[in-house]
């Protein structure tokens, strides 16, 4: 039904998360079932339900060292999903062997030309940093403690920072790393929690598709390690429930018979996609073809928000809909790289779409399962995983799994890193919402 | 294989001005301003104390099949309920649903939901340990998860609105939203359109719903000094292309559409009110609080949308007019914005920019942000409808170097058959579609 397009291929992965900035040690954690879960070191959050996050340390990124030195007076209104964001595009950028404006080149010659390179990225609900908040909130107290709303429209405002709203908007994240690398095509923000990063790569693709970009840089980014982000977590019934004196690698157990939830991660990452075409003109490494993406909607049960859909039929929509565009059979998925949350309700839809898709296959497709290591780093969940699946495709390789077991009629039991035949590699997200987008991707010869 | 048409079907719109089709045009028409002192919270020491806000009379209760599956539903989930059960109602498909829901999807532009202003401040002084400079994280948390609502924090997210839509109107395909701030709703509806031209949809429901008339909203334009903080009477705050203009006013609601092929449409029979022929999308790439100045970025994005409709702008129709007989303008009223808008509809048309009217509905019905694009084009495929073309309010001091029509201060009689939307966002965000009347 869909109409043929030109073809899209990966140039370049800019994953980033717990484990650090690119493909490397993100790779080598997930081999050595390295788990980056651990007591959050920016606040104390033994308060909630799990006192643990998966927080990528400053001593293993630093966005000022890879920004251009002309923009680092930049970084001063980055919040930490924007430093995430231009982080993983510079790493990105590097790993495709890309020119762009970032690198200064001395003659202005860059690969793609500014208005060929679009830019789609995935973000989330961005929380306002709270001390910075919190100490200009309070200067405007009564007497008893209190919120003063009078004083704050007449006075206690002046405290914020003038472009203090531009650190949240969801669009800054690809505004930064649009005016760092150029791009001037195509752009957009999707903000559909977990599923923005694939949404995103899907309509790069399409964009690439239909000629309106030769490049693009996309995927998504996200930190959940903040107060407001936990909170919501614990609300929407996906947080872990542990205390300090537990194991921290274990309490992420996804597609378990004993899962109770994820932990706040933080990260994301970019892939470059290029039209096949293009790509081989100026004669890049090719890491995987872009095959197939499709995108639906679950069903969303009463109360809208309050649950998610068990049967898992909209994520299975979605991968049937990857399928279809990839023109591709169940039967040629050599791997599935799912959502894998460790919340109970998410996990079983996804085992269910899984089987319903898979059939008799289902038990022995290996999955690769990430958020025990990486926590759940919501808009920018998608774009890890789908750096991780080029990943195993170019190193014909699959990562260690920890913590799961196959109760739901998945491989999700823990193994060791070994060797695979793969073929073709399957991503998928759902969300909270509802959205789900999954993406095929090849191994080129 | 040529591309198939896309048309428009239903409309609908949850404004300050009303919530009906045609109760909202007729006040745009009459030059009509939402503006009021601002009621939604406290405002009367801030910078902006007024707004124009969606009045009390609008219950979306009164929209939906069962008000209590929406229960959760905040402000921007009402307003798009309201808005797309109008549109969807318009469009017939409430009568006789699309028989495969895979095939119907959502894109949006939607916002952020509002915060739960009082909790939310209320925990965070609670917890604030002045002295370290720090928030304390276990007085945060126990009062935060005490103090918090649930569904509340949950429908926050900027995709709820698409999750209530999706149950209420029964879409199971391809569903996005998307943010990018001003121009969302408009990129929404572009997108929308380009899903059903590769053929991944038949029926697709785009529009966006957007309120920041709530503390932070309004503090962070304030700070950006970006909205009006015009003394006396609001109704005369927005006045764009206008020598004195000095900023936004705030606006609020949501604007929906039904778009499907032409094929699907005429299948069911259906009657377009319109057809959607192209989309252009940039970005400026340029500075993270500044538009470029020549308006490089917004003249790509009409040139795009201008290429995909088969319109040369150089080129007069076969009427002897120029190939476009409206523009929906950004026309926020800021300094900057409309004198770049201005540039770039220059750019693009060159000396025939003059004999284009183009107006800014923000004069009456405040920017409603992310929901603004889906409004004005709605605004296109009315004026398209009727033959008539809003005004821009306040239009008293013309700004000596802004010379093109901006249809100043009364609405005015014009034959209309193809219209430009045009929306750009914070962040550099450009996005335009071509709105044509619907020849068979």
């Amino acid at each position: 039904m869909a109409r043929q397009q030109r073809s899209v291929v990966i140039t370049g992965i800019g994953p980033i998360a717990a484990p650090g900035l690119g493909i490397d040690p993100i790779w080598s954690a997930l081999c050595e079932g390295r788990s980056g879960v651990g007591p959050c070191s920016i606040f104390d959050a033994s308060g909630f339900s799990c006192p643990f996050v998966a927080q990528l340390p400053p001593d293993r990124f630093d966005v000022k060292q890879v920004v251009p030195k002309s923009y680092r007076k930049a970084t001063k209104v980055m919040s930490r999903d924007i430093e995430l964001a231009v982080g993983a595009a510079h790493e990105a950028v590097r790993a495709a062997g890309l020119v762009t404006k970032a690198h200064e080149p001395a003659d202005g010659r860059v690969t793609v030309p500014a208005d060929r390179m679009g830019c789609h990225i995935g973000a989330g609900l961005i929380a306002a940093e709270e001390n910075e908040l919190t100490a200009a909130l309070a200067t405007s107290r009564k007497a008893d403690g209190t919120f003063d709303i009078a004083a704050w429209g007449a006075t206690g405002m002046q405290n914020l920072t003038p472009l203090w709203m531009l650190k949240y908007l969801p669009n800054m994240l690809a505004c930064h790393v649009t005016i760092c690398h150029d791009c001037q095509g195509p752009s957009n923000t999707i903000t559909c929690g977990e599923a923005s990063a694939l949404l995103s790569v899907g309509e790069s693709m399409r964009v690439i598709g239909r000629g309106a970009a030769d490049a693009c840089l996309s995927g998504g980014a996200e930190s959940k390690v903040n107060l407001m982000a936990i909170l919501r977590q614990q609300f929407a019934g996906r947080l872990a429930k542990a205390s300090l004196s537990d194991d921290p690698t274990r309490v992420v157990r996804p597609f378990a018979k004993d899962a109770a939830g994820g932990v706040a991660g933080e990260g994301g990452g970019i892939l470059v996609l290029e039209a096949a075409e293009s790509a081989k003109a100026r004669g890049a490494a090719v890491l995987a073809e872009l095959a197939g993406f499709g995108a639906s909607q679950s069903f969303c049960p009463d109360t809208v928000g309050a649950d998610p859909c068990r049967e898992g039929e909209g994520i299975s929509d979605a991968m049937l809909s990857a399928l279809d565009d990839a023109g591709m059979k169940p039967a040629e998925v050599d791997a599935v790289v799912p959502f894998g949350c460790g919340a109970a309700a998410m996990d079983a839809a996804e085992a269910a779409a899984i089987r319903r898709v898979f059939g008799d296959r289902a038990a022995s497709l290996p999955l690769v399962t990430l958020a025990p290591l990486i926590g759940n780093c919501g808009a920018g969940f998608g774009a890890v995983a789908a750096a991780v699946a080029v990943q195993c495709l170019r190193t014909g390789m699959l990562p260690a799994r920890v913590n799961g077991d196959a109760s739901l009629g998945v491989d999700a039991a823990p193994a060791a890193a070994r060797k695979a035949e793969l073929g073709s590699v399957l991503v998928c997200t759902p969300s909270l919402g509802g959205q789900n987008a999954a993406i095929i991707l090849r191994r080129v010869p | 294989m040529s591309e198939p048409r896309i048309v428009v079907t239903g409309i609908g719109w949850v404004t300050g001005l009303g919530h009906s089709i045609d109760g909202v045009w007729k006040r745009l028409l009459n030059a009509e301003s939402g503006m009021e002192p601002t009621t939604r919270f406290d405002a009367r020491t801030f910078p902006t104390s007024f707004a124009a806000e969606v009045k009390k009379d609008f219950d979306f209760r009164g929209f939906v099949k069962d008000p209590a599956v929406h229960a959760s539903a905040g402000l921007n989930s009402q307003f798009a309920l309201g808005a797309c059960s109008q549109a969807w109602k318009q469009s017939g498909l409430d009568v006789k649903p699309p028989k495969d829901a895979r095939r119907v999807g959502i894109y949006l532009g939607a916002g952020e939901g509002v915060l739960d202003f009082d909790n939310y401040v209320g925990t965070m002084l609670h917890a604030w340990d002045g002295g370290a400079g720090k928030v304390d994280g276990v007085k945060w948390a126990a009062r935060g998860l005490a103090a918090m609502q649930r569904l509340k924090e949950i429908e926050q997210e900027p995709n709820m609105p698409l999750a209530h839509l999706a149950r209420e109107f029964n879409c199971r395909g391809p569903a996005y939203n998307c943010l990018t701030a001003c121009a969302a709703s408009t990129q929404a509806i572009g997108e929308a359109f380009s899903i059903l031209r590769r053929g991944d949809a038949d029926v697709m429901i785009g529009g966006g719903a957007h309120t920041m008339i709530h503390p932070l909203g309004v503090t962070g334009f304030n700070r950006l000094t970006a909205l009006s903080e015009r003394k006396g009477d609001p109704t005369e705050a927005s006045r764009p292309f206008s020598v004195d203009r000095g900023g936004f006013v705030m606006g609020e609601g949501s604007g929906m559409v039904v778009l499907e092929t032409l094929e699907h449409a005429t299948a069911r029979g259906a009657t377009p009110l319109a057809e959607v022929t192209g989309y252009g999308s940039s970005c400026d790439a340029y500075r993270i609080t500044d538009i470029q100045p020549e308006g490089r970025g917004a003249a790509v994005a009409m040139l795009e949308a201008l290429r995909q409709a088969g319109i040369d702008p150089t080129k007069r129709d076969a009427k002897g007019r120029p190939p476009i007989q409206y523009i929906s303008a950004h026309g926020t009223g800021t300094k900057e914005n409309d004198s770049i808008e201005t540039k770039a509809v220059k750019r693009v048309f060159g000396e025939m920019a003059r004999e284009i009217p183009m107006s800014s509905i923000k004069s009456m019905m405040g920017h409603l942000i992310a929901s603004a694009g889906a409004v004005e084009f709605i605004t296109c495929v009315l004026a398209i409808r009727d033959g008539m073309l809003p005004p821009t309010r306040n239009l008293k001091n013309p700004d000596p170097e802004l010379d093109l029509d901006y249809v100043p201060n009364q609405a005015r009689r014009a034959p209309v058959d193809t219209c430009l939307s045009n929306n750009f966002g914070f962040g550099g965000q450009n996005d335009t579609l071509v709105v044509t009347r619907f020849h068979a």
